[in-house]
């Protein structure tokens, strides 16, 4: 790292917390309803952020252009979210509050989120229940008709409303919805299996992209007068993740090297319930809803090495660690917490099955307070999932869960108004920084996505259209030919090496790197490792890559080559970020910097800011700016779920 | 254990295609099929020949990209599962297996076992939402619904869009599906004022993209990976029925 670093402005308002998001809309210049068609905005993506943002700029009369590598927009992968989203309706009379799901969301995310921010975030929440309701997503009710609520981890109300195990595809399907009827006005249109290959840049804005078209394999370029990317999270850096096969950090990657900031991409997050690795041939880890916590409870027996069968062991030489740990939230302890609690006791000898890396998940308890039929009811989908997957039958004995990594509350950096640090660019969803801090609570994922969607960028985008004359930018223009250039010779050189590995060799060796150093516990020293030998991967990767066929054409292999291409680059950064911030805090936990009893030792004095990083150029150091993360109303403390 | 495949290769829309041999070797019980289509892919890859190209995407039966027919019946023999969720502990050692693609009119074959399914898409921007914009929407408890109905519109919302109904079709009929969107928007005060409108525009969708219609075979109920019923066909009837005297 050299030269000096930039403070950045996340240009929140000034004014009482609660006003903050209404003076904002106040002071956003707005675009005159008859010019909104005269702009053309592209949205890359079309999970949740993008879906909601697309639909809702079409509905206001933009030409909207929407972009997905999937074969239909419906598939983005917010789909596989399970458990539910958070508002604080209050329904439960329970004593939730905007300010209670503001500062749960503050204090899950060990105070590394912006607090208007999430605020903002708070307030609109229960806008989205009302959206989603009205377009017939069908949540989960009882008999008088009412919405049902459950309780997720690091809160201690009941705010998460859910669609069975499957919230995600019903609040998806109600955005694909919303986006097919502007599809039909013809107000969007859609290009699925496209996949973005490059940002263009305009006289230092953004005014395109440059995609490759996924059937005909056409490399060619789109011309707009602003940039949305809603393109997910990155966490399949690791290999092995929750995420789908096609998520991937290239959208987002080659916008940071036209200049946009990649903000905190050390804060990962590792999903405590997943179902355990069985072994080499595995291609991604599939998730069990948070929501099981609410009703199952977790142990290792106590005895190291134990391998009796879990109905063997009694009940008095069973470890419940969380419940032991945390008394007040238990088994709902936050994500970070609960799998470094995991990782500990397996790292203890007490694990189970095969490896020892895994814990019980045991709804034993719950059957015999609620009924089979209850539980069935709550997690019918997830049990018989378990089963398909494991061929075990979790009504009889206790599921077997391990961590693996899950989200990215690392992002591209964006201002309170979502726009990067490419004037134009905007970033929505998984795929920016901004609301979750070092470690995201459960069921605020979806709420984040189509918030940013429904409610923020329809302001936010106006007050930069409304500075710039439409349609301005056209893909004849130098700057756009000379995009579509690089991304042919990319993808040429691809082609061309002719090795003896696959994308995905390089990419399962990445992602052991990524795991083994990267991972859950973090060291100088694991760290700098990493840093050696990601670079020597990389640099094999390009002499030594195996892509069949041309690209002239429907070419996967292609397709995942150029994704592996681009977490090489990233995973260096990563390292680089979790090197630099020298302190725990949320998902990243450094083993030098923790209390005495093993947990995280953020260090408010030296990093209380959000890391942004910008490219320096092909095989240099980025160059580090900060942003200070100033708390006006919060009070900074040790993080306590005790 | 080792299996013998044969999977169907198509270079492209116009070339005419064919079932192709291929061996699976050492595949473990605790695999995914597609895992084991992984392993055949990263072999041929690494010998520099074309792998077999396959939509999937979430692996975990949600996303409805995977759409393969396995030894004749789409997502293969176990009931109600995906691809992606079908498990080699229910192969044995030694056993073949044909792998091809949806097939039906509208489902035209992109490459190998990849169709063209925006058809599906259409029928849904046709009206197969509720015609709301964002905001100005009333609290979400102020309209009341029946548990039941919100149970039952669930039920029919599960639908992944994968249009394995449609590849088990003799006739190649998007009914399930159709019926399922029908169904969930009908069921629900929100979805009800639009409901003979919807029910008319999206049938006569299926028919224009060149879906079949339903003549009671409901082998699409049987593949359906989620469950979705024939009963809600009988909806669709129901509905488009009310539409049709209504209007008269």
């Amino acid at each position: 790292m050299s030269g000096a670093y930039k403070i950045l402005d996340g240009k929140c308002p000034s004014g009482p917390l609660s006003e903050k998001w209404d003076l904002r809309r106040q002071e956003l210049k707005l675009v005159n309803p008859a010019n909104k068609r005269k702009y053309r905005v592209i949205v890359v993506g079309t999970g949740l952020a993008g879906a909601s943002a697309a639909a809702t700029l079409g509905e206001l009369g933009y030409q909207v252009h929407a972009f997905c590598f999937q074969d239909s927009p419906r598939r983005g992968h917010s789909i596989a979210a399970q458990g539910g989203i958070n508002a604080a309706k209050n329904y439960p009379n329970d004593g939730d509050s905007i300010y209670r799901l503001f500062y749960d969301t503050i204090k899950g995310g060990d105070f590394r989120a912006r607090e208007a921010n999430v605020y903002r975030l708070a307030a609109i929440s229960s806008n989205i229940i009302d959206q989603c309701v009205a377009q017939g997503v069908p949540f989960a009710r009882d008999y008088a008709g009412y919405l049902e609520n459950r309780s997720f981890g690091g809160a201690q109300v009941s705010r998460t409303f859910y669609a069975r195990g499957q919230t995600g595809q019903q609040l998806l399907l109600g955005a694909f919805a919303a986006l097919s009827r502007q599809v039909k006005a013809g107000s969007v249109r859609l290009y699925p299996r496209t996949e973005m290959l490059d940002l263009v840049l305009v006289d230092g804005e953004a005014k395109g992209i440059t995609v490759r078209d996924l059937v005909t394999g056409e490399i060619r370029s789109h011309a707009a007068d602003a940039v949305c990317l809603c393109t997910g999270g990155y966490m399949n850096i690791f290999y092995l993740s929750t995420n789908a096969m096609g998520s991937n950090v290239t959208a987002n990657f080659r916008a940071y090297k036209k200049g946009a900031f990649f903000a905190n991409p050390c804060f990962t997050q590792i999903h405590p319930t997943c179902i355990p690795v069985t072994g080499d041939h595995q291609a991604k880890l599939t998730l069990m809803s948070e929501s099981l916590r609410n009703d199952g409870r977790v142990w290792v027996p106590k005895k190291k090495d134990d391998q009796r069968k879990p109905h063997e062991i009694p009940e008095d030489e069973r470890d419940y660690y969380l419940e032991r740990k945390y008394p007040s939230f238990g088994n709902l302890a936050p994500r970070d917490i609960a799998s470094r609690a995991a990782k500990e006791v397996c790292d203890d000898g007490r694990g189970v099955g095969p490896g020892g890396r895994g814990v019980y998940l045991d709804f034993g308890d719950a059957i015999q307070r609620l009924g089979r039929e209850k539980i069935s009811e709550r997690y019918g989908n997830l049990f018989e999932m378990y089963e398909k997957i494991t061929a075990e039958n979790a009504y009889e004995r206790p599921m077997r869960i391990y961590p693996a990594p899950h989200y990215a509350m690392g992002g591209l950096w964006v201002d309170y108004n979502l726009q990067s640090s490419i004037p134009g660019l905007f970033v929505l969803g998984e795929a920016n920084f901004s609301d979750h801090g070092g470690n995201r609570l459960g069921a605020s994922a979806l709420m984040q996505g189509l918030a940013d969607g429904y409610f923020i960028i329809s302001y936010t985008i106006a007050d930069y259209l409304a500075r710039v004359r439409p349609g301005t930018a056209d893909d004849q223009h130098p700057d756009f030919r000379r995009s579509q250039e690089d991304v042919a010779a990319v993808t040429k050189r691809l082609l061309s090496i002719k090795g003896r590995k696959t994308a995905n060799d390089f990419h399962r060796q990445l992602g052991r790197i990524m795991w083994e150093d990267v991972g859950m516990a973090r060291s100088k020293e694991s760290l700098n490792r990493a840093l050696k030998l990601i670079p020597e991967l990389r640099a094999e990767f390009w002499e030594n890559l195996q892509v069949p066929g041309n690209g002239a054409g429907l070419n996967q292999e292609l397709e995942k080559a150029g994704r592996v291409a681009d977490f090489l680059e990233f995973g260096e950064l990563m390292a680089l970020d979790a090197l630099h911030r020298e302190e725990s805090c949320g998902g990243h936990f450094r083993v030098e910097h923790q209390m005495e009893d093993g947990e995280a030792k953020r260090d408010d004095g030296n990093f209380c800011y959000v890391a942004a990083w910008e490219f320096g150029g092909p095989e240099k150091n980025p160059q580090l700016h900060k942003e200070p993360l100033i708390f006006e109303n919060v009070q900074l403390a040790t993080r306590s779920y005790k | 254990m080792d299996l013998f495949l044969y999977v169907w290769r198509q270079s492209g829309p116009q070339d005419s295609g064919r079932l192709e041999q291929h061996q699976a070797r050492d595949i473990s019980p605790d695999m995914s099929f597609l895992e084991m289509l992984d392993q055949v892919n990263e072999e041929l890859t690494r010998q520099g020949r074309e792998p077999i190209a396959f939509d999937h995407d979430c692996r975990e039966g949600i996303c409805g990209s995977c759409s393969q027919v396995i030894n004749g019946i789409p997502h293969g023999p176990l009931e109600k599962t995906t691809v992606c969720q079908l498990h080699m502990r229910h192969f044995r050692d030694g056993d073949t297996i044909y792998i091809e693609p949806w097939r039906a009119r509208a489902f035209p074959v992109i490459k190998d076992l990849i169709v063209d399914r925006s058809s599906l898409d259409r029928i849904i921007q046709a009206g197969g939402y509720v015609s709301v914009h964002t905001g100005g929407v009333p609290d979400a408890n102020a309209i009341l619904i029946p548990k039941a109905d919100a149970e039952k519109a669930m039920d029919a919302s599960e639908c992944i869009g994968c249009g394995a109904c449609v590849a088990a079709c003799p006739n190649g009929s998007a009914m399930l599906f159709t019926a399922a969107k029908v169904t969930h928007l009908a069921m629900l005060p929100q979805g009800r004022v639009e409901a003979a409108r919807r029910v008319c525009v999206m049938t006569e969708t299926m028919l224009g993209e060149g879906f079949g219609n339903c003549s009671n075979h409901y082998e699409c109920q049987s593949v359906c990976p989620k469950g979705i019923t024939v009963s809600f066909i009988a909806k669709l009837n129901r509905e488009y029925l009310k539409s049709v005297v209504d209007k008269a």
